[in-house]
């Protein structure tokens, strides 16, 4: 018995020392890009271009974050993508639980017509180009609109919100509220919405990243500068060199050194761009954990 | 007869009430189903302009008729084979590779010994999962530039730097792999969920017969989460078509074009670049109805396999 003991142990310990192992590099292999982008964002010119900076920062400086903020074209790019963000989610909710929360409804007749006819459009997307033509047919093309309403409803999300519905208010709730006399709505703002707060801060927060981080739609929507989401500018910024150059050209340098800057530049625009995703993450990552959760036990 | 006419009137009576009853609830959905219409139905209709020759000048409905012209155009082009080699070939490298690092990263986690070390691990190598597909390949192209870090230790071991961003050979690799890295703790979270969810008697009688780590993990863990991948992995292989363009897009260049441009992007050029309309809107009609089959065919599989699907 004792012998067997020891054996197993270390069968044991060498598994542990393996899977320790495993994870650190692991942690290594995501961390070490992050690490290297902000040490050299606040590293010197010099120090980056020579190649001498991978996991601290060499003489360290805020000279890049400082022309960052003196541009009128990231600042702008932030300001309309926390409006977007915002105006967004809002118009997402509202509308994500008109929808869901009828279908969670047992006694509402017609319910699998509508989940189909909304499952549908998930699963047989309708070209590029004709959605591109229908918004502009609406006269939204390089409105703010365009960038909230195209994409009131995520589908998946959607089906996520009726399943939480329908698994966590049992129907008696229902038809006792109702002999209270209470009407639908009532029983909407009163009964479903207080009981539902963790599913709500699920698509809060889907809704949000997704508009926070998209560029697609207002690459092709928009064509007014001053309208550009973030991450259009950010993309455009990267893109380019010349805007960069246009960036930098304030500090009286050597053009040969002026390559030296655009590369720090680069660096301090990626961490400039993650910065509130990134502040927030902690505080919301157990919600997206709950998300892919409630999201795979869909039935 | 009778009686089925009754029963029809019946039906009808009971939808009729059911609606009155709920009219708020019908009134709820009123807008969600105006936008769906409006967004999503109309640019499906939209979508005939694939058999016509559009015009700005006539609209959508006024161009004139030219039947399969364009699909045929796009089958005889010399693009259709590379498209379609490109798009399923980055499709398949991705849920191939994709198969193993969210599993061993879920059971690595699930087994660590420091809960602290573990609960630090999972924060980290789910961050990436925030951070957009813009800045996500910003990172891309300054680690791996000519002067960039990557290079750097390249240079160090006394090799040839390495063009990654332009290299034709390595887009698929450096899409796959920057993929996993992004979103390899997110995917984690779901064989977690599964491990979760087994039954701590199983593993009290495994270690009553005095059974290692090791085969726990190969007698309880693993095939308590197959079913869960064996159903990503089919729900992945509907996809296989529409597989995203947004990062594929951001990652294409002139010099890596050959191996980088999938039917998504070829569908954007065409169309919003060169203004091709209707050609555009035929590659993009094909896709579309290819996925639509694949992902009903997939859906019926994975519910008679497991009775879990899509929908």
């Amino acid at each position: 018995m004792e012998k067997a003991k020891t054996k197993k142990s270390l069968s044991d310990n060498l598994f542990f020392i393996v899977n320790g192992l495993f994870l650190l590099i692991c942690f290594i292999v995501v961390a070490f890009p992050i690490l290297n982008v902000v040490s050299q964002s606040v590293s010197s010119p010099k120090a980056v271009i020579a190649g001498k900076v991978f996991l601290w920062p060499v003489d360290f400086n805020l000279n890049a974050y400082k022309q960052i903020f003196q541009n009128k074209l990231l600042m702008t790019g932030y300001k309309n993508s926390f409006l977007y963000t915002l105006v967004g989610t809002f118009f997402n909710i509202v509308m994500t639980v008109a929808i869901a929360y009828p279908l969670s409804r047992k006694d509402f007749i017609g319910r699998n017509v509508i989940t189909g006819i909304f499952v549908f459009t998930m699963i047989f997307n309708a070209p590029l180009i004709p959605t591109y033509l229908n918004i502009k047919n609406l006269g939204l093309l390089d409105t703010f609109w365009v960038m909230v309403i195209p994409g009131a409803i995520s589908v998946y999300n959607m089906i996520i919100a009726r399943t939480f519905f329908q698994n966590t208010i049992p129907t008696e709730l229902f038809e006792a509220s109702e002999l209270d006399g209470a009407s639908d709505m009532q029983v909407l703002t009163n009964v479903v919405l207080p009981l539902s707060k963790p599913i709500l801060a699920v698509l809060v927060l889907y809704y949000a990243v997704g508009h926070w981080n998209a560029y697609f739609d207002g690459m092709i929507y928009l064509n007014t500068e001053m309208k550009f989401p973030l991450q259009v500018v950010l993309r455009n910024i990267l893109a380019s060199v010349e805007m960069i150059e246009q960036m930098v050209s304030s500090i009286t340098v050597q053009d040969a050194q002026r390559l030296a800057y655009v590369e720090v530049m680069k660096y301090a625009i990626i961490v400039f761009g993650s910065i509130p995703v990134l502040l927030l993450y902690p505080f919301v990552q157990k919600y997206f954990v709950k998300g892919v959760m409630i999201g795979s036990v869909k039935g | 007869m009778k009686f089925r006419k009754a029963e029809l009137k019946k039906d009808v009576n009971r939808i009729r009430k059911g609606i009155i009853r709920h009219w708020q609830l019908y009134l709820l959905v009123l807008a969600p189903i105006t936008y769906l219409v409006i967004f999503k139905y109309i640019p499906l209709i939209g979508s005939v302009i694939a058999f016509k020759d559009y015009s700005f000048v006539k609209g959508v409905f006024g161009s004139d008729w030219v039947g399969l012209k364009h699909f045929i155009r796009f089958f005889k082009s010399p693009q259709f084979k590379t498209l379609m080699l490109n798009t399923i070939g980055l499709s398949l490298y991705q849920i191939i590779a994709g198969v193993a690092p969210p599993i061993l990263l879920a059971i690595a986690l699930n087994y660590v010994r420091s809960k602290i070390f573990g609960k630090t691990v999972q924060m980290v190598t789910y961050m990436p999962y925030f951070i957009s597909t813009v800045l996500v390949v910003g990172i891309l192209s300054q680690i791996l530039s000519l002067g960039g870090p990557v290079n750097q230790i390249i240079k160090a071991m006394g090799v040839e730097p390495v063009h990654f961003m332009g290299d034709p050979k390595l887009f698929r690799t450096i899409y796959v792999f920057s993929g996993i890295w992004q979103n390899n703790g997110y995917n984690a979270v779901i064989y977690l969920a599964a491990l979760a969810a087994i039954s701590p008697e199983l593993y009290e009688a495994a270690i009553i017969d005095g059974a290692s780590i090791w085969k726990r993990i190969y007698y309880i863990d693993i095939p308590s989460i197959l079913p869960t991948a064996v159903i990503l992995l089919i729900l992945a292989c509907g996809r296989i078509l529409s597989i995203g363009y947004e990062k594929v897009l951001l990652m294409q260049n002139n010099l890596n074009l050959q191996t980088s441009d999938i039917i998504s992007t070829y569908v954007y050029r065409v169309g919003l670049i060169s203004m091709q309309y209707s050609y555009s809107t035929a590659i993009g009609l094909f896709q579309s109805v290819v996925s639509f089959i694949l992902l009903v065919l997939v859906n019926k599989v994975s519910r008679s396999l497991n009775e879990t699907s899509l929908w």
